[in-house]
């Protein structure tokens, strides 16, 4: 079962990798007239594509690239000639942190908001927690990303600015890096929130709820002890989704608060036509959706006693 | 045993109920008085939409969503439950008062374990440590015979059958030792030979802990074993009351004697086909199976013209998956299906719109079976339209035609959604939509269970009409016993997808049987009091099956 899921995981990366190359292959414009400039010659631009390779038919470039990659070896950067592994690392490791920081925060914040929604549904608190995180859901994430600066920034609590140094402190880093933290939550917390309390609420009227609460159980433990565990695997599900998000979609976020992510980093190598350095972090990003929602099929079969539990 | 000083357990008075539908409150329960002594067992018995449940449910203090209880009192042990707050109603509910659902399989939890949900209670008020609760819980399920105690609350619910959960439930309902549980038609889904265990079980704990009980069922035979009292309700109100044995022997009111007279209708046996008659489906030597499991062994049996077959078994003996054999849905891997003498293709895919329309059928859960979104012109002008290629004018006709044919008024009804009928409205609706394609045969897929006694009367008096005018040939899928006494021509016994004896009703009711049909025609409730006794000695109360 799991074997098969990650069988059909890694396919998917294949599919996925054919995509990215070709869709690569369709950016309009010329690498080596791009960086040798317009009154390079016709001869020094062919020597040029010679070394890089790219007079190579589509297919072998490609084989070439994947060959590399499944061995760990992601190649050189067209624009700079640095390796690519080294680019990436760095950046990948900013973009991971962030995430991570963003979820921490995210992740317990939806689901126990959730949970008290569903507990206190219909309530004043129940619609109160659905107006603001709808709300915060519904502007783009710059316009949150500015609003934040606006009340925490400019007043002093919280840099701007989220450029970090490598060597600094933990607790330096969160300080630093606070603001694209909360932005990221308020992003993403709404929807694993309404999750959480649709999946417990859909639940409220089974027979087996209905038995709980005829045993005199508090209406707390008849939500966390018998609504929750039925309702993990579409959250689960809702959650791999936006801790996928928190990792690719970020880009915007990095760009408003200078922070040197991935999303950045492939931004920029798309303007400068570094295809290597886009098909590598592409792929990466790729990677972790695919990861992602594989541990979310796993958590959820896990999560089911019925598949877990044989007959 | 009731005696005038004593006070009662549970008292209550005038009790009213109202619903809540369509943004109206309308009352559902109206003015109920109730009295119930320790160690009395009170049944309660009425068709659905009595209030039965409802009433029930009350007398823990609780009601479902959509439901208040608008006037009366209920006293529990001195307690009044209607004024009394939400926590000390919680601290009676699953500690002295404790319920038993209808469907246990629903109403366990499918994320714990069977002996976790036993513990729950017990530990949640208070009454004994977990350690404590645990041992207790593999006593009870020793004394509910339930196989393997020692083992058995280690499982989930999935891992259980039906009659084991339904007992592991009352078990648990004992845990903290009520003094009154409800028990809301406890037997209702189970087999007739998984009922008699579950019945024996249920009365033996409770006359054990001398726990006093409101047994609730629509079944009247089922309902004179359990109870001391039985209380006849209709539509929210009381109709009577009185000691079992009273009740039975002598019902006083019209509408209890009509409950009391649907048991004996049956319809006599037609005479057999002809020899050189050709059955109109003839099942011959099927297995099938999914996956790998083989589900039907070597079935056969044939169908002819004008007659009803009744095809009887507990679950899982392969009754509706001869069904989907017949109609195509899942081809068989060996055997064939003729139909008028020619084998019909394997898959419903390979038929042609000719052999599609001939095999019709109707389904258990009329609910479920009609598109709720659809009007009633739709689903029956659906296969009118497909089957028979009317449209406009011609269709609307046909499907008046069909409406008047199962006695509904087409003016009132063509416009309406499922919703907006009852069931057993619905299931006529079902009826019309397999007659729309004109078959010559129809599966009726247990079209009853699902129904009151009245209503099914009603759906079976109907079909047999339409046998007669149309010249169909049923096949008629079912648990229910009486209900092959009430309408079937020949029987078909299966168990564990073989079938183990064949042949007329009246041969098949006549002693000497298969010990398999001996077992479920036996295992039938009687509307008498000592009925499950009398059994339980014959069979030397040992539990059979499982």
């Amino acid at each position: 079962m799991v074997a098969r899921r990650l069988g059909l995981g890694v396919l998917t990366l294949f599919v996925i990798s054919l995509l990215i190359f070709g869709a690569v292959e369709l950016l309009p414009g010329d690498l080596a007239q791009e960086i040798l400039g317009q009154s390079a010659t016709e001869e020094t631009v062919a020597a040029f594509r010679r070394e890089l390779g790219l007079d190579l038919p589509a297919y072998q470039r490609y084989l070439a690239w994947l060959g590399g990659v499944v061995q760990g070896d992601f190649g050189t950067s067209l624009a700079n000639g640095r390796p690519i592994a080294d680019l990436i690392g760095v950046r990948l490791g900013n973009t991971l942190f962030l995430a991570l920081y963003a979820a921490v925060i995210a992740v317990p914040l939806a689901l126990m908001l959730g949970i008290l929604a569903a507990l206190y549904r219909n309530s004043l608190f129940d619609r109160a927690i659905n107006v603001v995180t709808l709300t915060s859901i519904s502007f783009p994430e710059f316009f949150v990303a500015y609003i934040l600066i606006v009340y925490l920034s400019q007043t002093g609590f919280f840099p701007s600015i989220a450029r970090i140094d490598p060597d600094a402190g933990l607790g330096e880093k969160l300080y630093r890096t606070f603001l694209p933290a909360l932005t990221l939550t308020l992003v993403v917390t709404a929807h694993m929130m309404r999750m959480t309390r649709a999946a417990i609420i859909n639940l409220l009227a089974s027979p087996y709820i209905e038995m709980a609460r005829l045993k005199g159980l508090s209406p707390a433990r008849v939500i966390l002890k018998h609504a929750l565990p039925n309702a993990l695997a579409p959250i689960i599900n809702v959650v791999a989704l936006n801790l996928a998000y928190l990792i690719t979609g970020v880009v915007v976020v990095e760009v408003v608060f200078v922070y040197p992510g991935l999303g950045q980093l492939m931004v920029d190598s798309v303007s400068k036509r570094d295809i290597t350095v886009v098909q590598a972090a592409a792929l990466i990003f790729a990677c972790a959706y695919v990861l992602l929602n594989l541990l979310a099929d796993v958590l959820s079969t896990l999560s089911n006693p019925r598949l877990v539990h044989k007959r | 045993m009731t005696t005038a000083e004593q006070t009662p357990l549970l008292e209550i008075r005038g009790l009213r109920i109202e619903g809540r539908s369509e943004g109206r409150w309308s009352e559902i329960v109206k003015g109920i008085d109730l009295t119930l002594h320790r160690g009395e067992v009170l049944g309660l018995i009425g068709e659905s939409g009595a209030g039965k449940s409802t009433v029930g449910l009350a007398a823990m203090g609780f009601t479902r969503d959509g439901c208040r209880i608008s006037g009366g009192s209920i006293r529990f042990d001195g307690t009044d439950l209607r004024s009394a707050p939400i926590r000390e109603r919680r601290r009676l509910r699953g500690n002295r008062i404790a319920y038993v659902a209808q469907s246990a399989a629903a109403s366990f939890n499918p994320a714990h374990r069977l002996i976790d949900q036993y513990c729950e209670a017990p530990v949640q008020h208070g009454v004994m440590g977990r350690a404590a609760a645990m041992a207790d819980a593999v006593d009870l399920y020793r004394r509910m015979r339930l196989p393997d105690p020692e083992d058995i609350g280690f499982r989930y619910p999935h891992q259980v059958s039906g009659g084991q959960l339904q007992r592991a439930m009352t078990a648990m309902a004992m845990s903290s030792r009520p003094d009154l549980i409800i028990f809301d038609e406890p037997t209702t889904a189970l087999d007739v030979t998984t009922q008699i265990e579950v019945l024996a079980a249920i009365r033996d704990i409770v006359e054990q802990f001398d726990t006093a009980a409101i047994y609730i069922t629509h079944d009247l035979a089922v309902v004179a074993q359990m109870a001391d009292r039985i209380k006849v309700l209709l539509q929210g109100e009381e109709v009577e009351e009185a000691d079992t044995e009273t009740m039975l022997a002598s019902p006083r009111q019209a509408y209890t004697k009509s409950l009391w007279a649907v048991r004996s209708h049956a319809r006599p046996e037609r005479p057999p086909a002809g020899p050189e008659e050709t059955p109109v489906v003839s099942v011959r030597g099927v297995t099938a199976g999914y996956g790998e499991i083989p589900v039907l062994h070597d079935v056969s049996f044939d169908i002819h013209a004008r007659r009803t077959v009744a095809v009887v078994g507990e679950s899982g003996s392969g009754k509706s998956t001869t069904a989907r054999v017949i109609t195509g849905l899942l081809p068989p891997s060996a055997g064939e299906v003729l139909f008028n003498g020619t084998a019909l293709p394997p898959s419903y895919r390979s038929r042609d719109k000719d052999q599609l329309r001939q095999a019709q059928m109707i389904y258990q859960m009329a609910d479920t079976a009609l598109n709720p979104k659809h009007r009633i012109r739709e689903i029956i002008g659906r296969p009118v339209a497909f089957y028979l290629g009317l449209s406009g004018k011609r269709l609307t006709e046909r499907v008046r035609e069909l409406l008047s044919l199962i006695e509904l008024e087409p003016d009132e009804f063509i416009d309406r959604l499922p919703s907006e009928l009852s069931g057993g409205q619905k299931q006529r609706i079902g009826i019309a939509r397999a007659l729309a394609a004109e078959p010559q045969f129809i599966i009726c897929d247990e079209v009853t269970s699902a129904l009151d006694q009245l209503v099914a009367e009603g759906i079976l008096t109907l079909l047999d009409r339409l046998q007669g005018e149309l010249d169909l040939a049923y096949m008629f899928i079912t648990h229910d016993l009486a209900t092959v006494r009430a309408i079937a021509d020949e029987v078909v016994v299966m168990k564990e997808g073989k079938v183990v004896e064949q042949g007329g009703k009246t041969e098949m009711f006549r002693p000497p049987h298969d010990p398999y049909t001996e077992l479920l025609l036996s295992s039938v409730p009687e509307m008498d009091a000592h009925w499950l006794d009398r059994l339980l000695a014959e069979r030397g109360e040992v539990p059979a099956g499982e």
